[in-house]
C-alpha cells in the first residue's frame, strides 16, 4: 500500500518538496563559493576603503546567496507542496523583516530618547 | 444488530469510494509540516538576531569585534559548512536510486564536516573566554555567544540526527519512512547553512566594519 | 536559620524546608484541600479499577477528539484556580483603604496578580481554544485525525506539564511577582534571585513548545487533509479562523521562546541581555514579549470569531453573510496584528514618529473587526433566529465586545494612552475584550459542540444560570473598574489611600461573586446534564440543525470519524448533503487506517516537568538525568516504526450499526 513507489510524500504530482540534480547542487555550490569569497575579500583586504559601501555590498551578496541556497539546495519553487512552501517562505521572510527592522527602529528611538549622551559603545558598567 | 431491509451503499456524490481510504489525494503532510517548523525556527533566530543587532555596540568598555574576531577562522568554518551542504546533497542523490551504502557514506562525511565545524567554534569560544571575552562581559558578547552557539547547537542536533539515521538506514535500508526523514533532515541541514550566511555576514563581517 | 550542608545542597539544590509555606495559613489550607481532593480522586480511580482504562483510552490516546476534550478539562480546572486568584484580589481591593491594610501582604499580592494573568492566558485561554480547534476542525474538514497525531498528544501533555509546574509553585517555593509577562528589571537575577521567575520561565517554555508544535500540526492538517472538493473557499469559516490563528501562533511563539531563553541565560549564567548594566537593555525584553503578546490575543480571538460565525448561521438558519469578506477580514487582521505591538509601551519613550505609526496601525485593525460584526448582524437580519443558549452567548458577545473594542481605540491614541497606560481603565479594557470576546465565545462553543462530543446536551436551565451569571457579573464587576481607571487609579496596587474609591471596588467585588455564580452554573450544567443525559440525549447527531460536516457524524463520532471520506461540493457541506437527499450508507465498508496510541507523549512531558523542577531548584544531577531521559525516549521513539493499524471491516460495521443513522433531508 505505502511502498516507496506510491508514497504520496515523495511522488505525488507536483506535490513533492522537490529533488535536486547533480547539476543544481554543483551550480549552487560554485555560486555560493563566489558569493562568500567576495564579501570576505571586501572586508579583509578592504579594497574600497569605504565601510558604508562595503557593508551594503556585503549585505547584498548575503541576500543573493540566501536565494541561491533557497533555490538550489532547498528546492523552493512555486510547485512544491502545491505552492504552500513558497507562501510559507515569503510569509516568514516578511515576519523576519518586521521583527528585525521593527526592533532596531524601536530600540534605536528608545535608546536615543531615553539615554541621551550615551555614545554608541559606551554604556554604564559597575566596576 | 440492526439490519436494513436494503443495504445503502456509499454514493460517490457524497463519499470517496474508489481505492483505499488512505488520503492519497491529499498526500502526506510530513514534509510540509517540517518546513513550517523550519520557518518557526527561522523566526527564533530572527528574535536572537534582532537582540544581537540591538546590543551590537553595547561593549560596556569591553572587547569590540575587531579585537576578538579572526576572519580566516570564520572563512574556514564557512567553507566547511558549505561543503557539508554539498555532501548532504550527494547523499540525497544517492537515495533516489536506492543506493543505501552510498547514502550512508555521504551522510557520514556530512556529519564529520559538521563535527569539524562545531569543533572550530568551540575552539574559538575557548580562546575568547581565555582572553576575558566572556559572554558575561557585555551585552554585545552575550548576544554574540548566544547567536553563534544557538546555531552551533542546531548543527549538533543535526549531527546526532545523522548518526541516528545511519543506524536506521542500516536496520531498514531506504524504507519509505527513512526517505521521508532524510528529506526533512536535508531541509534542516541546508536551512542551517542559510542561517550561517546571516551569521557570518551580520556578526563577523559587519562587526569588523564598525 | 539553618545552613544547608553541602551534601544536602548537592542533592536538593536550593530546595529546603524554608521553601514550604509552613508560615502561611491560606496556602497550608489550600494545600490540605488539594491533597485530600487528590487522594479522593486517586482512591475512586483505584476503587473502580480505572487506571488501565485511563492509560489506554486517554493518557496514550492520539485521537484528536480525546485530546481536545483533555485540553478543555485542563482549561476548566485552571479557570477555577485563576478565578480564585481573581476573587482574592477583589476581596483585598475592596477592603484595603486608608489604615486598613487588607489581608494580603505585597509580596503575596504580587504573586497573585502574576499567577492570575499567567494562568488565564497560558493555561485557560490557550488550552480551551486549542481544545475546541482540536475537536472540531478535523471533523469539519472531513478528516479522520490531524496530520501528526503523536505530536498532538505531546503538545497536550507539554501544556499540562507547564500547568503542573505553575501549580507546584503554589506550595513549593513561590511564583514570580513581575506580572503575567515576567517583566524585567523586576525579574532580573539581581532583583528576584529566588525561584519565582524561574517557575514562570520553565513552565512557559515547556508549554510554549507544546503550543508551537500544536499550531504546526493544525496548519498542516487544514492545508493537506481537507476532504476532496473542499477548496479553501469552501472551508467552514471556523477552519479559516483556526488556520489564521495557528499561523499567527507559529509566527510569534519563537519570539517569546527567544526572549525567555535570553532571560534564562541572564539569570542562570550571568549574561547581560536585559540587565541594567554591562550593556544590557531591559526594553529589548519588553519589545520581544510584546511582539509575541499582541498577536497572541488575536490567536485567541480569531477562532472565537469563527465559533460565532458557525453559531450565528446555524441558529438563524441561513448561510453566513459575506463569506469571502469574512475570510479576507480574518487574513487582514492576522497580518495587521503583527504591526501594532508597540502600543503596549507607548509611554516608554520611543517618540512621536514611532508612536504615531503604531497608533494608526492599531486603529486600523478595528476596521476588519467591525466588518465581521456587520456580517454577523446581516446574517441575523431576516433570519429565523432561535435564541437557544449558544445564540444568547453570541448576542452577549456582540454587545460586550464592541464596547471593549471602542475603549481599545481610545487607548490606541498615544496621547490618551499617556494618561490611561497602566491604569485600571486599561485593565478593564482587556478584560472587556477577553471576557466579552474570548470567554463568551468559548462558552458558546462548548455549549454548541458538547452534544457532539458526549452525546447529550448540557442542562439548559443551569446553562442559563451560567450565562446570566457571567453576563451580569461581568458588567457589575468591570464597569466600576473603567470608572476608577478614568479617575486615574493605577493597576497592580493592593492598597489605596482615597476612601471615596472604595464603593467602586466593593461593587466590583460583588460582580466577581456574580461571575462565580456563573461559573458554578456552567459546572452544574455539566453535572445535571450528565445526570439527566437520557432526557437530553442527541440521537440524530445533528441536534441544532447544523450546516457543517461534524453534524453528519453520530454523537459522539466513532473513533475514525467518517466511515467514508466525504466528498464536498459547496460551502456548508452538511447542509448541502441534506438538501441533496443524503442517506447514510449501511454497507460497503472498507478497512480504516488509524494511528496507534502511544505513551511517548505523556512520558516525555513527565520528564520535561522533572527537568523544569530540577532546573528551578538548581538540582543539577536531577536535571541532567531528566535531560538524558528526554533524549533517550525521544530518540528511542523514532525507532518505533509500528505506528499505525487498520480497523477491520467487521469492526467498522459493528460501530456503524450501533448508532442510529442521521435523518435525511434538511
Amino acid at each position: 500500500m505505502s511502498s516507496s513507489e506510491l508514497d504520496p510524500e515523495l511522488h505525488a504530482h507536483g506535490d513533492t518538496h522537490g529533488h535536486g540534480t547533480y547539476r543544481s547542487y554543483l551550480i549552487g555550490f560554485l555560486l555560493s563559493v563566489v558569493l562568500t569569497a567576495i564579501p570576505f575579500w571586501l572586508v579583509m583586504a578592504n579594497p574600497l576603503g569605504n565601510p558604508g559601501v562595503t557593508a551594503a555590498l556585503v549585505i547584498t551578496f548575503a541576500v543573493v546567496q540566501i536565494l541561491v541556497h533557497t533555490v538550489c539546495f532547498l528546492h523552493v519553487n512555486t510547485q512544491a507542496q502545491g505552492g504552500w512552501t513558497l507562501i510559507a517562505y515569503i510569509f516568514t521572510g516578511v515576519i523576519v523583516f518586521i521583527t528585525i527592522a521593527g526592533s532596531l527602529w524601536i530600540m534605536y528611538h528608545l535608546n536615543s530618547n531615553m539615554m541621551p549622551g550615551m555614545e554608541t559603545g559606551q554604556t554604564s558598567y559597575s566596576p | 444488530m440492526a439490519t436494513a431491509t436494503r443495504e445503502i451503499v456509499p454514493d460517490p456524490t457524497f463519499h470517496l469510494v474508489e481505492g483505499d481510504d488512505h488520503d492519497h489525494e491529499t498526500g502526506g503532510g510530513t514534509v510540509l509540516g517540517f518546513w513550517i517548523y523550519l520557518m518557526s525556527d527561522a523566526l527564533l533566530f530572527a528574535s536572537i538576531f534582532a537582540t544581537f543587532g540591538v546590543l551590537s555596540t553595547a561593549y560596556a568598555g569591553g572587547p569590540t569585534p575587531r579585537e576578538i574576531f579572526e576572519l580566516p577562522l570564520v572563512a574556514l568554518n564557512t567553507a566547511i559548512l558549505l561543503v557539508s551542504s554539498i555532501t548532504f546533497g550527494f547523499a540525497m542523490l544517492a537515495m533516489e536510486p536506492g543506493k543505501v551504502r552510498q547514502t550512508q557514506l555521504w551522510l557520514g562525511i556530512t556529519a564529520f564536516l559538521g563535527a569539524c565545524f562545531v569543533g572550530v567554534e568551540l575552539y574559538e569560544f575557548a580562546a575568547l573566554i581565555h582572553e576575558g571575552a566572556t559572554p558575561q562581559r557585555s551585552g554585545f558578547l552575550s548576544g554574540f555567544f548566544t547567536l553563534v552557539a544557538t546555531h552551533g547547537l542546531h548543527v549538533t542536533v543535526g549531527i546526532i540526527w545523522i548518526l541516528v539515521m545511519l543506524v536506521q538506514l542500516g536496520q531498514r535500508g531506504l524504507h519509505v519512512e527513512n526517505k521521508r526523514r532524510l528529506l526533512c533532515l536535508g531541509m534542516f541541514w541546508h536551512f542551517l547553512d542559510v542561517i550561517w550566511i546571516g551569521v557570518f555576514t551580520f556578526v563577523y563581517l559587519l562587526g569588523m566594519l564598525r | 536559620m539553618s545552613e544547608q550542608s553541602s551534601i544536602a545542597k548537592t542533592i536538593f539544590g536550593r530546595l529546603s524546608w524554608e521553601s514550604f509555606p509552613f508560615h502561611e495559613p491560606i496556602l497550608l489550607v489550600t494545600f490540605a484541600v488539594v491533597v485530600l481532593g487528590g487522594l479522593a480522586v486517586v482512591g475512586l480511580v483505584t476503587k473502580y479499577k480505572l487506571w488501565g482504562y485511563l492509560w489506554r483510552e486517554w493518557l496514550t490516546s492520539v485521537d484528536h477528539k480525546k485530546i481536545g476534550i483533555m485540553y478543555l478539562i485542563l482549561g476548566i480546572i485552571m479557570l477555577l484556580r485563576g478565578f480564585a486568584d481573581a476573587l482574592m484580589m477583589r476581596a483585598q481591593q475592596a477592603v484595603a483603604f486608608g489604615d486598613a491594610q487588607g489581608y494580603l501582604p505585597a509580596h503575596h499580592y504580587d504573586q497573585i496578580f502574576t499567577a492570575h494573568g499567567t494562568i488565564m492566558i497560558f493555561f485557560v485561554a490557550i488550552p480551551l481554544v486549542s481544545g475546541i480547534i482540536n475537536f472540531v476542525m478535523p471533523l469539519q474538514i472531513g478528516a479522520r485525525d490531524v496530520a501528526f497525531p503523536f505530536l498532538n498528544s505531546l503538545s497536550l501533555w507539554l501544556t499540562v506539564s507547564g500547568a503542573v509546574l505553575v501549580m507546584i509553585s503554589l506550595f513549593v517555593g513561590e511564583f514570580s511577582t513581575a506580572g503575567w509577562l515576567n517583566y524585567v528589571p523586576v525579574a532580573n537575577a539581581e532583583n528576584s534571585p529566588g525561584v519565582g521567575p524561574d517557575y514562570y520561565l520553565w513552565a512557559l517554555q515547556i508549554a510554549g513548545v507544546g503550543t508551537t508544535l500544536s499550531a504546526i500540526n493544525m496548519v498542516t492538517t487544514i492545508i493537506k487533509m481537507r476532504a476532496p472538493g473542499m477548496t479553501m473557499m469552501k472551508m467552514p469559516v471556523f477552519c479559516w479562523t483556526a488556520l489564521c490563528s495557528q499561523v499567527l501562533a507559529i509566527a510569534i511563539f519563537p519570539a517569546l521562546t527567544g526572549a525567555f531563553a535570553m532571560l534564562m541565560l541572564d539569570r542562570y549564567a550571568g549574561f547581560n541581555f536585559f540587565t541594567n548594566d554591562l550593556g544590557g537593555n531591559p526594553m529589548m525584553y519588553w519589545n520581544l514579549v510584546w511582539l509575541w503578546g499582541h498577536p497572541e490575543v488575536y490567536v485567541l480571538v480569531l477562532p472565537v470569531f469563527g465559533i460565532y460565525s458557525e453559531i450565528t448561521s446555524t441558529f438563524t438558519g441561513k448561510r453566513l453573510f459575506g463569506y469571502s469578506s469574512m475570510v479576507y477580514a480574518t487574513v487582514v487582521i492576522t497580518i495587521l496584528s503583527y504591526l501594532v505591538w508597540l502600543h503596549h509601551f507607548f509611554t516608554m519613550g520611543s517618540g512621536a514618529s514611532v508612536n504615531s505609526f503604531f497608533g494608526i496601525a492599531t486603529m486600523v485593525i478595528s476596521i476588519p473587526t467591525g466588518a465581521k460584526i456587520f456580517n454577523w448582524l446581516f446574517t441575523m437580519y431576516r433570519g429565523s433566529i432561535r435564541f437557544e443558549l449558544p445564540m444568547m452567548w453570541v448576542v452577549a458577545f456582540m454587545i460586550t465586545f464592541v464596547v471593549g473594542g471602542m475603549t481599545g481605540v481610545m487607548l490606541a491614541i498615544p496621547p490618551a494612552d499617556f494618561v490611561l497606560h497602566n491604569s485600571l481603565f486599561l485593565v478593564a479594557h482587556f478584560h472587556n475584550v477577553i471576557i466579552g470576546g474570548v470567554v463568551f465565545g468559548l462558552f458558546a462553543g462548548m455549549v454548541y459542540w458538547f452534544p457532539k462530543a458526549f452525546g447529550f446536551k448540557l442542562d439548559p436551565w443551569w446553562g442559563k444560570v451560567g450565562f446570566w451569571g457571567w453576563v451580569i457579573g461581568y458588567w457589575v464587576a468591570w464597569t466600576p473598574i473603567y470608572i476608577v481607571g478614568l479617575m486615574g487609579t493605577t493597576r497592580r496596587v493592593r492598597h489605596f489611600d482615597d476612601p471615596s474609591l472604595q464603593i467602586w471596588f466593593v461593587i466590583a467585588a460583588i460582580g466577581a461573586v456574580i461571575i462565580a455564580v456563573g461559573i458554578a452554573g456552567f459546572v452544574m450544567s455539566i453535572v445535571m446534564g450528565f445526570l439527566n443525559r437520557e432526557k437530553l440525549r442527541d440521537t440524530s447527531g445533528d441536534p441544532w440543525e447544523g450546516r457543517t460536516l461534524e453534524w453528519s457524524t453520530t454523537s459522539p463520532p466513532p473513533a475514525y470519524n467518517f466511515a467514508f471520506t466525504p466528498r464536498v461540493h459547496d460551502l456548508d457541506a452538511w447542509y448541502d448533503m441534506k438538501a441533496r437527499g443524503y442517506q447514510k450508507p449501511t454497507g460497503g465498508y472498507r478497512p480504516i487506517h488509524m494511528p496507534r496510541n502511544t505513551g511517548a507523549g505523556v512520558i516525555l512531558s513527565s520528564l520535561a516537568t522533572v527537568l523544569g523542577f530540577a532546573m528551578i531548584w538548581y538540582i543539577w544531577w536531577l536535571a541532567a538525568v531528566a535531560f538524558v531521559g528526554l533524549a533517550v525516549v525521544a530518540i528511542g521513539h523514532t525507532f518505533n516504526y509500528n505506528r499505525d493499524y487498520y480497523i477491520p471491516v467487521d469492526e467498522v460495521e459493528k460501530a456503524e450499526a450501533n448508532h442510529v443513522p442521521a435523518p435525511a433531508g434538511a
